[in-house]
């Protein structure tokens, strides 16, 4: 794919997205996805005019993206695209990493949760997150979902046991585990640890659940049943799924938004990135014409 | 542009829905053929050919069954897969309908009705070149060749109306004892205009393919 030809295509494709969108537009600025969908949900993240930097290389190239309430969004790209830097800008794990520079506006729930005044801990317990490699701590299966409503300054034993029991039983673990609760997690398959990672990130009730690359070191048994998982949780969270496996963005997600050298190529509903993409760049990538 | 595994997977099905293609021409000529000269020899070597055609069915429908399997197609891909599904099962049904007039063509009397005869093969040429069009259209990936032959099927229609009116009008309503010898034609001419409808439904499949909208039913869209 030629330079010239790429931006002409993206720009096209970019200018005739906030065309259609014009008329719908209350605010000056187009951000896709808005009003993407004929079902009327409202908007839980809204970015707009985002940009972030590692040093001096330019990661997040001007992101413009609205999700809605309940929805699967799967962020597809090449490696290096800015897809797991975008998952981390939304609960602002990149904080953490020296040198980083985050500008505009990541607002969920209409608050921009790069004002001064966020605090981070309190957004991190909103946003809820699932990494690639399952993550337990070194404390029993029931310690580890309980870790978080501990911190959160939960004392009440009785709380805690009844909210450990519905977190492992939203991630479809709690058959597995109920009568090894005491065990250590990593006595636990591969793809058990990935759920009780779930469950430890919907035990303190998040609105929000992002996931980066959850099934990836998974067998396909397990993955069927984390991307089952991720079909339940959606009627109460909006989950941001981060995945390098293109048939498991399709199966699971409502949306798909497709990255590529960090920025935003398309965002539209999944049957439509899977069967009629609009932007060629996209119709290369999907169908393995470049890679 | 980086080259595929199925790119080559589409290359080979897309030469068997040529040569089928090629098979169903050869049926519908042969059919009109047979009819015209009321050849009972060529109608049954017709009618014999059309087992081929029935294995490349099968042969191409189980290719696309396997690519569905082993490549989940997407996008450009999965259209062009979905639509050689379709279209084989078009050029089957086409087939079996020149069996139709083959058969036709075995029942038919010595005199027959010579006007009536002669649109036929005329419709039988619409036909033929329907056929040709669609699959070229769909080989090509071109939507105007697509709605050309979507426009033609109002000729077709058109000289199947004729054909039927004069062989009621012109002869059964006049003289009963016509009728054991035109109701073959008058078959023949129905087999030929449904051929020229599934070569609709052909370009109506490339149409969605190019432009991945449903056209079927809905010509307002064109």
């Amino acid at each position: 794919m030629q330079g010239t030809a790429m931006k002409n295509e993206k720009f096209l494709n970019a200018t005739s997205i906030f065309r259609s969108q014009a008329t719908t537009q209350t605010s000056s600025k187009s951000v896709r996805g808005e009003s993407a969908s004929p079902v009327k949900k409202n908007i839980k993240i809204k970015v707009e005019s985002f940009n972030f930097y590692y040093g001096n290389t330019w990661a997040l190239k001007n992101i413009q993206i609205a999700i809605k309430e309940n929805n699967v969004v799967g962020i597809i790209g090449p490696s290096g695209c800015g897809k797991s830097t975008f998952l981390r800008c939304i609960n602002r794990m990149n904080d953490i990493i020296k040198n980083t520079r985050a500008e505009g506006f990541i607002y969920i729930d209409g608050k921009n949760i790069y004002e001064k005044d966020q605090d981070v801990v309190t957004l991190r317990r909103d946003v809820g997150m699932v990494f690639q490699k399952s993550n337990p701590f070194p404390k029993s299966v029931f310690e580890n979902v309980a870790y978080g409503l501990r911190i959160n300054g939960v004392k009440d034993q009785r709380v805690i046991a009844q909210k450990v029991e519905k977190s492992l039983k939203d991630a479809a673990i709690w058959d597995e585990v109920k009568d090894r609760l005491s065990d250590s997690p990593f006595s636990l398959s591969g793809g058990q640890q990935q759920r009780l990672c779930i469950a430890r990130a919907l035990a303190i009730e998040p609105r929000i659940l992002l996931l980066d690359e959850p099934a990836s070191a998974l067998d396909p048994i397990a993955t069927s049943k984390v991307e089952e998982l991720i079909h339940q949780l959606k009627k109460e969270y909006t989950i941001i799924i981060v995945t390098h496996n293109m048939q498991q963005a399709a199966r699971v997600s409502d949306f798909s938004a497709f990255f590529m050298m960090g920025e935003l190529i398309e965002y539209d509903a999944t049957s439509k990135i899977f069967t009629n993409p609009s932007n060629k760049i996209t119709e290369d990538y999907v169908t393995g014409r470049f890679g | 542009m980086q080259k595929r595994h199925l790119d080559e997977e589409l290359r080979i099905l897309t030469t068997d829905l040529l040569k089928m293609a090629a098979l169903v021409e050869d049926a519908i000529h042969n059919s009109t053929e047979a009819l015209k000269k009321k050849d009972k020899e060529l109608a049954e070597v017709t009618i014999c050919a059309d087992k081929k055609i029935d294995e490349l069915e099968n042969i191409v429908e189980e290719r696309c069954i396997d690519l569905f399997a082993l490549f989940q197609p997407v996008a450009i891909d999965l259209r062009f897969i979905a639509t050689a599904i379709h279209i084989n099962a078009e050029l089957e049904r086409m087939a079996d309908l020149a069996v139709n007039i083959c058969q036709r063509a075995m029942e038919l009397p010595e005199q027959s009705a010579v006007k009536a005869l002669a649109d036929i093969s005329k419709l039988s040429d619409i036909a033929k070149t329907m056929v040709k069009k669609a699959i070229d259209a769909f080989v090509d990936r071109n939507e105007e060749l697509a709605q050309e032959v979507i426009l033609t099927d109002k000729e077709a229609n058109r000289l199947r109306n004729d054909i039927i009116r004069e062989l009621v009008y012109d002869h059964m309503a006049k003289d009963g004892s016509v009728v054991p010898r035109t109701i073959p034609l008058l078959l023949a001419a129905r087999d030929l205009e449904r051929i020229c409808d599934h070569a609709c439904a052909i370009a109506e499949d490339v149409i969605y393919m190019i432009r991945a909208k449903v056209v079927k039913h809905h010509r307002e869209l064109l």
